[in-house]
């Protein structure tokens, strides 16, 4: 049995130490938002320039100039700031985000990270995740072990365009929580029900 | 009449001035948040051509600078992430529109740096990945770094809450992102506020952009402001 998005995500939420300032990427990892207890002392960044990030907000109560990054509708929560970009990516690249959490198209065994654009498809573009990737204390990639056509996304080197080099510590995917290392992957959990053959079956390289 | 008595126009179209075909412009705003709806609307009413358009996205959903795409009045567009928006993929394609994307921290502190009077600066984003392409490197404390350069414009185009007739700017939320910083790096800069207000109106502790980097006021009321994804939750978490 692989994990849910939803399982994935509260698997990921532990991974957040009490007191971390976190930034969520598009996608998958926003669902992590919903596994926060309030007394870890958890501040959410998002890079369009709210620190302190709360939920979705209740219908009706939208505010189209409140915003997260992948464009949806957030509250701010008491204790809240808003500020320009440039103070936004300060904080970024001088190292004051604890934790980033990004998805990816491919991971490499050493940490590499791609995640912008796929060779003879479409290119999304960087936003903030090569800032993201080479300011943040720690990243955590969470993304599904293989594509929707079976490959493998934890791969030996990226065959994609890179986002950024040696950047990613963990991954967590639906089969299971993997470190990248300058030795290789190495296999830090698998989902229940899940055993390490099969994870490393559907990965493209060795998992220790 | 000094030239700061004199910043505050009567429409969108007379705010633009001045503004020329093939001119680099930067324009205000996340997606569709914090858009200068008016002024991007006035552009395509000029028939102003040639644009390089300097914006975080290029619009999205046909909407906000999609328009000039549609209009075909842009010939490049500077930005950080194209996303869904299917305007820009469709002349990206068929090579109608040129793209060049820049990270968003990148991006931006390229803008401070043309505003501050800083001839450049070394940051490790990008390194090692298409951005670095070209780029003179160094390294400082172990760690490799791409010299980046100050990115300028002709005209800004932003979006404020309020205004004060010196220029004097209060931004709503997440509706600030670029635009203080575009407002630094343009030789021209164009605010649509919201509400004007009188000259003491803002405290001048609560002033986020400084009446120094405007050069000229529209007050316009009515915006469409739309969300692009709108999300909502149930209950009370």
């Amino acid at each position: 049995m692989a994990w849910s998005e939803e399982q994935m995500a509260a698997r990921a939420a532990q991974e957040i130490e009490a007191g971390s300032i976190v930034n969520l990427g598009i996608g998958i990892p926003t669902l992590v938002a919903n596994y926060l207890p309030a007394r870890k002392d958890i501040w959410l960044h998002t890079e369009n320039g709210i620190l302190g990030m709360g939920p979705f907000p209740v219908d009706g109560k939208e505010d189209p100039h409140v915003i997260n990054a992948g464009k949806q509708t957030v509250t701010i929560l008491p204790g809240g700031a808003c500020f320009d970009s440039n103070t936004s990516f300060a904080m970024i690249r001088g190292g004051h985000i604890d934790l980033t959490i990004l998805g990816a198209m491919q991971v490499s065994e050493h940490g590499d990270l791609a995640n912008w654009s796929i060779p003879g498809g479409k290119t999304m573009g960087f936003g903030g995740a090569m800032d993201l990737a080479a300011g943040s204390k720690r990243v955590l990639v969470m993304t599904t072990h293989r594509t929707k056509k079976g490959e493998p996304k934890l791969v030996p080197t990226c065959t994609y365009p890179l986002t950024a080099r040696r950047v990613v510590q963990r991954i967590i995917t639906d089969l299971a929580v993997i470190d990248a290392t300058p030795q290789g992957f190495v296999l830090v959990e698998c989902a229940p029900g899940t055993t390490a053959t099969e994870v490393r079956a559907a990965t493209g390289t060795v998992v220790r | 009449m000094g030239k700061h008595r004199d910043k505050v126009k009567k429409t969108p179209i007379e705010a633009l001035e001045g503004l020329q075909n093939g001119a680099r412009v930067m324009v205000g705003g996340f997606g569709l948040c914090g858009n200068p709806e008016a002024l991007i609307d006035a552009v395509v009413e000029l028939g102003i051509r040639d644009l390089t358009v300097i914006s975080n996205n290029a619009g999205n959903l046909g909407k906000g600078l999609a328009l000039w795409l549609r209009a075909g009045i842009v010939r490049k567009v500077i930005g950080t992430y194209i996303g869904n928006n299917e305007d820009l993929h469709q002349r990206m394609a068929d090579h109608s529109v040129e793209v060049e994307l820049i990270p968003q921290g990148t991006f931006v502190e390229r803008m401070r740096a043309a505003g501050a009077g800083i001839a450049g600066f070394y940051t490790p984003t990008g390194t090692g990945t298409v951005v670095a392409e070209g780029k003179e490197t160094r390294v400082f404390e172990g760690r490799e770094h791409l010299l980046e350069l100050p990115l300028r414009a002709d005209f800004a185009l932003i979006r404020a809450a309020k205004v004060d007739p010196f220029g004097n700017v209060r931004f709503w939320r997440t509706a600030r992102t670029f635009s203080p910083t575009m407002a630094t790096a343009a030789t021209t800069t164009v605010v649509e506020a919201d509400t004007l207000v009188p000259l003491g109106a803002l405290d001048p502790d609560d002033v986020h952009l400084p009446g120094i980097y405007v050069s000229r006021i529209v007050e316009v009321k009515h915006h469409e402001d739309t969300i692009e994804y709108r999300t909502v939750r149930k209950g009370p978490i």
